[in-house]
């Protein structure tokens, strides 16, 4: 039966998903002025944590530190609820510093609510999107109740909801995460645009009750004793109340999960999407890294007030009753209580080579998409996406140039040109080796790299801008003076010199030099040198870092300043690749796919050789 | 791209008065003065455009040949960028010097076409020439194609991509290593990435040491053959190339100057040297000759001495004994007329007695040749690189490859070290076309069990 549709308003920017791209999208379309609307299937869980209660990690904490750096919301609210805070890597260097924080999601959610509810300019609506048609120069969405709006733009941040179908054992029903209701019908209507979509699948792992688990049997996992926080505006250090606890799966866990493997709908081939190469189910490990003795398991809180508890590295789509048994076989857990159990989701996504840098779709003008729609997974990267598609549709409105991001400038950047240049065939997560700058994309300069765009384009306001300045200028004096001072070979630093097993000097040293020396840091040489100011602790580490690395910082810098070059070099949207004179067929269809922005872009496109970009580069003077 | 600089042999290949390299590029005059010393003392960088420095070209603190260097300012030059061109005395192996002496200092190798496709680029000439160059560009790529479709089974390209696979899984075991830090990943032990760091140097540099051979082989071999006069160099070389190339008289002395043949041995082509018979002299023009045959038992990689053997050895014999070393093979020629002359001399060295009058054991002194330059580092089984375009990459992987181990050994953290082994990888990369940060995810994910 037809429903009864009814006008409910218009709209700047209509968000489809209240996630966490949904969230950081809406924020930015709002906080740049544009009249925003997001729509979530449940208002219970905005900005859920539907899996792991953790925000950050390698490379995904420089991206938190980068969205911050741009006004995104997700590191203050991170900050704010921590339980637990670790800065990774430390002593593999620099670049892989990593700040991860386990986060009470309960509270994490609420905050975000609670801040997308108090945004002017944003309106917050419980529904499901069940149609998007097009309405002249408008979108119009409409709603499982009839109610329809006009948007000029459309942000999708669908995430697992999209065409969500939930796996446990020989079960299967249509569901979102979390027992949530799925969004059935949207998949059908994108289609019907001429949009395809495709399946990808990801996973979870039960959640145990606590006063199941023998703490005695685990080993325990400690926070940092001085945490330091995401945000740039966060004053205080991040709590650390909880510890995490690590244990081990056996010879036994793996023989209850091969006896049943044939339950697997994953083996069995009822799942057809393809799933995290990166985030394997634990029945996957077992199977793929057959000679691998044992697998670990982190025990860790989702909150302070619940008593349930996630076991990370043990997703599985097996049935229950086979999840309590292997489970159970690991030590610690043997009396353990499931409260949730595992399973595996399936949801619809595009090839996110269907959109421009920009977010926005190469051939739906005022579509943009943003998280696991676009292919990826991950809180982070699904914030990271969310923001600049908020920012960029916001733009739109106001008919500025869009925000593009150079993967030489970020890892945002790199996670977009990633998905938008290369595609992706399974569900992308941000790691540091995709990007090759990484000694220079680090997460301490996210916000000298970045803050000055989110200042520019109305995200970060004066005072955080001038407190950037002043931060900047106190390291670059610093090290102004680094370089300046010279030590004196006097008997006292020597002896310092020698217990720290480096060379003793001779004559008068600079400052600089010694830094450089591996066995030396900036804090070891600070009774050495009196005329060293008190300065922040995040300054003082930029300053050892700059120094230390300045070698391969300048390495990195002439690859970036490449990099920007090439990407300056724009490509027309109406050129036609089959009129480029002496394109091989190959490269024509590759580029006429992708449809580069520009020359940066174009060389990144696997098939697209060097003489093809030497062709296009005449090709381009000629025009 | 056009960021690059790059640089050429100008002239065409063959022997000729002179060769032209050219260096284009926003690093060219920087690049040309690393390689060059003028005699005035004056660096290219202080001069003006248009105008010219007499000097040398040094490799590494040796001279490689007088060249007058002349620089081009950007605009003012044939591509519009800042160009030097060193002009040398012509021969092909002097011009190859040269080139390799400024790739070595930073330039890449010129693409076919490339000095006129900066040309069209920076807009110094017209339109109707682009679709020429793209002609160029298109005979290369078609080149480039067969090229790579021969090598495909060839040792080069089995011995890259084995180093390639022996890099991404040190660059992923890097990488895995920082992404991962919560992680149980077995035998994820920095130290032991020592080893396959030393083990991956050793055979870059092994390619680049084989480069000379490997351009020799295709080139030739050079192979001089020393003597007192009338020992039968000249006859020996008849022999040796089945040719009446040298003129073969029983006066001494005939062959003043240094005569080249090139013969094909087995798979190899030597390029033999005859040349004036060493003794001592007062005639100005034969002293000329006899400086010029040491040159040449000097810069000869294969060295014939022939020595008659139905005479004793007398002094002239003695200097040239002293003068060689291991690369030489001593030739008894006149053998047929009895042994005379004292073999002890000769002790420890490879030594063939011949006739080479009556062509007698000719066949086994090709065989003698054939084994020092087998022995002469050259083992079948290296890969052998042939072109300027893969030294150059393989040369850019090993020196990054070598500060990563530099930096490894100062302590260094790994993020530093891991950047340097991708820039080695992607270097040797560039010759596949492969790209290294999806080569290396993929890599994670294939060896490691990672994630939650």
């Amino acid at each position: 039966m037809e429903i009864k549709k009814y006008y409910a308003g218009d709209y700047d920017i209509a968000v489809i998903g209240g996630g966490h791209a949904g969230v950081e999208a809406a924020l930015a379309g709002a906080r740049l002025g544009a009249k925003t609307i997001m729509f979530t299937i449940t208002l219970d869980w905005v900005a859920n944590m539907p899996c792991n209660p953790s925000i950050g990690g390698t490379a995904k904490g420089h991206l938190v530190r980068e969205l911050d750096a741009l006004g995104g919301e997700m590191g203050k609210a991170a900050d704010a609820n921590t339980l637990q805070s670790r800065m990774l890597n430390r002593g593999k260097g620099p670049a892989v510093y990593s700040l991860r924080a386990q986060i009470d999601r309960r509270h994490y959610s609420e905050y975000m609510k609670h801040t997308v509810e108090k945004q002017s300019g944003l309106d917050v609506k419980q529904a499901e999107i069940v149609k998007i048609e097009k309405n002249g120069e408008l979108w119009q969405l409409t709603t499982n109740l009839g109610a329809f709006y006009n948007c000029k733009t459309v942000i999708f941040a669908t995430g697992t909801f999209l065409g969500g179908r939930v796996y446990v054992g020989e079960v299967n029903y249509e569901a979102g995460p979390d027992g949530t209701f799925p969004a059935k019908r949207l998949s059908d209507s994108i289609k019907s645009l001429g949009i395809p979509l495709r399946r990808f699948k990801t996973g979870t792992p039960a959640r145990v009750l606590k006063g199941s688990i023998d703490f005695s049997q685990l080993e325990v996992q400690e926070g940092d004793s001085i945490t330091v926080p995401f945000s740039f505006s966060s004053k205080e250090k991040p709590k650390n109340t909880v510890v995490c606890h690590i244990a081990y799966t056996n010879d036994q866990t793996k023989k209850v999960i091969l006896d049943n493997i044939d339950r697997s709908p994953l083996y069995a081939g009822q799942i057809s999407g393809a799933g995290p190469r990166y985030c394997p189910s634990i029945e996957d490990k077992i199977v793929r890294f057959a000679d691998k003795k044992r697998h670990q398991l982190f025990i860790e809180p989702c909150g302070e007030n619940t008593e349930e508890m996630y076991l990370q590295g043990m997703s599985s789509s097996l049935p229950e009753e086979v999840q309590i048994e292997f489970y159970r076989t690991i030590k610690g857990l043997e009396n353990v209580k499931i409260m949730r159990n595992a399973y595996a989701i399936e949801y619809d996504c595009v090839d996110p080579t269907a959109l421009q840098a920009s977010l926005e779709f190469k051939d739906y003008g005022g579509l943009f998409g943003a998280g696991q729609f676009n292919g990826s997974s991950g809180y982070e990267e699904a914030a990271a996406q969310g923001l600049i598609a908020g920012i960029n549709a916001a733009r739109k409105i106001k008919g500025k140039e869009p925000l593009v991001l150079s993967r030489a400038s970020s890892y945002i950047g790199t996670l977009i040109d990633d998905l938008v240049t290369k595609g992706c065939s399974d569900p992308y997560r941000m790691m540091t080796s995709r990007s090759e700058y990484r000694l220079f994309l680090r997460q301490d300069n996210a916000d000298e790299r970045l803050m000055p765009i989110g200042f520019e384009i109305g995200l970060i306001d004066k005072s955080t801008f001038e407190a950037l300045k002043k931060k900047i200028s106190l390291k670059e004096n610093e090290i102004k003076r680094i370089k300046a001072t010279f030590l004196p070979p006097t008997e006292n630093l020597n002896a310092m010199l020698r217990k720290l097993g480096t060379t003793e000097i001779e004559t008068g040293v600079s400052l600089e030099n010694l830094i450089k020396r591996p066995e030396l840091n900036y804090n070891s040489l600070k009774e050495f040198d009196p005329t060293r100011p008190e300065l922040p602790e995040d300054v003082c580490e930029k300053v050892e870092i700059e120094i230390k690395y300045e070698g391969y910082i300048k390495r990195q810098l002439a690859q970036v300043n490449e990099t920007i070059r090439l990407e300056g070099m724009s490509i027309p949207d109406d050129i036609d690749y089959k009129d480029v004179y002496g394109l091989r067929l190959e490269a024509v269809e590759k580029l006429a796919k992708i449809r580069p922005a520009n020359i940066g872009q174009a060389s990144r496109i696997s098939g697209v050789s060097p003489s093809d970009i030497s062709v296009l580069l005449i090709h381009l003077k000629k025009e | 791209m056009i960021d690059k600089t790059v640089a050429a042999i100008s002239t065409p290949p063959g022997e000729g008065g002179i060769a032209v390299i050219r260096i284009s590029g926003p690093e060219a005059i920087v690049i040309a003065d690393k390689s060059f010393r003028s005699y005035s003392g004056k660096f290219l960088s202080e001069i003006k455009g248009y105008s010219a420095l007499y000097g040398e070209v040094v490799s590494e603190n040796s001279v490689i040949d007088d060249a007058v260097a002349t620089v081009f300012r950007a605009p003012k030059s044939f591509t519009g960028e800042n160009t030097v061109e060193f002009s040398v005395h012509g021969g092909r192996l002097v011009a190859k010097n040269v080139l390799r002496a400024v790739i070595k200092n930073g330039a890449c190798p010129a693409d076919r076409g490339e000095f006129t496709k900066r040309a069209f680029l920076n807009g110094k000439i017209d339109l109707t020439k682009a679709e020429s160059i793209i002609n160029i560009i298109n005979a290369k790529n078609e080149i480039a194609l067969r090229i790579s479709q021969a090598a495909k089974n060839g040792r080069i390209s089995k011995e890259i991509d084995s180093l390639i696979e022996k890099l991404l899984e040190l660059s992923a075991s890097f990488s895995v290593y920082a992404d991962y830090p919560d992680d149980e990943i077995e035998n994820l032990n920095p130290e032991n990435f020592h080893s396959s760091l030393d083990e991956i140097l050793y055979k870059l540099k092994n390619m680049i040491d084989t480069f000379d051979l490997g351009k020799k082989l295709c080139d030739g071999i050079e192979c001089a053959i020393i003597g007192k006069p009338n020992v039968g160099k000249s006859t020996l070389m008849n022999a040796l190339s089945r040719t009446e190339r040298s003129i073969v008289t029983d006066i001494a002395g005939t062959t003043r100057d240094v005569v080249d043949s090139a013969v094909v041995l087995g798979d190899t082509t030597l390029i033999l040297s005859d040349t004036a018979g060493i003794h001592q002299t007062d005639d100005i023009v034969e002293k000329a000759g006899v400086d010029r045959s040491f040159q040449k038992l000097d810069s000869a990689m294969i060295v014939i001495a022939v020595f008659d053997a139905s005479s004793p050895l007398d002094d002239d014999d003695r200097i040239i004994i002293d003068s060689i070393s291991d690369n030489a093979i001593i030739v008894l020629n006149k053998s047929d007329l009895g042994l005379k002359a004292d073999i002890s001399a000769f002790k420890g060295m490879t030594v063939v007695n011949i006739s080479a009058k009556n062509n007698q054991g000719i066949d086994t002194l090709s065989e003698a040749i054939l084994a020092k330059i087998k022995a002469d580092r050259l083992d079948s089984d290296d890969a052998v690189l042939i072109n300027d375009r893969q030294f150059n990459c393989v040369n850019r992987a090993y020196e990054s490859l070598y500060e990563a181990k530099t930096a490894m050994e100062n302590h260094v953290t790994l993020d530093a070290v891991g950047i340097c082994i991708d820039d080695s990888l992607k270097a040797l990369l560039e010759l596949t076309g492969r790209r290294v940060t999806n080569e290396v995810s993929d890599e994670i994910f294939s060896r490691f069990c990672v994630g939650k």
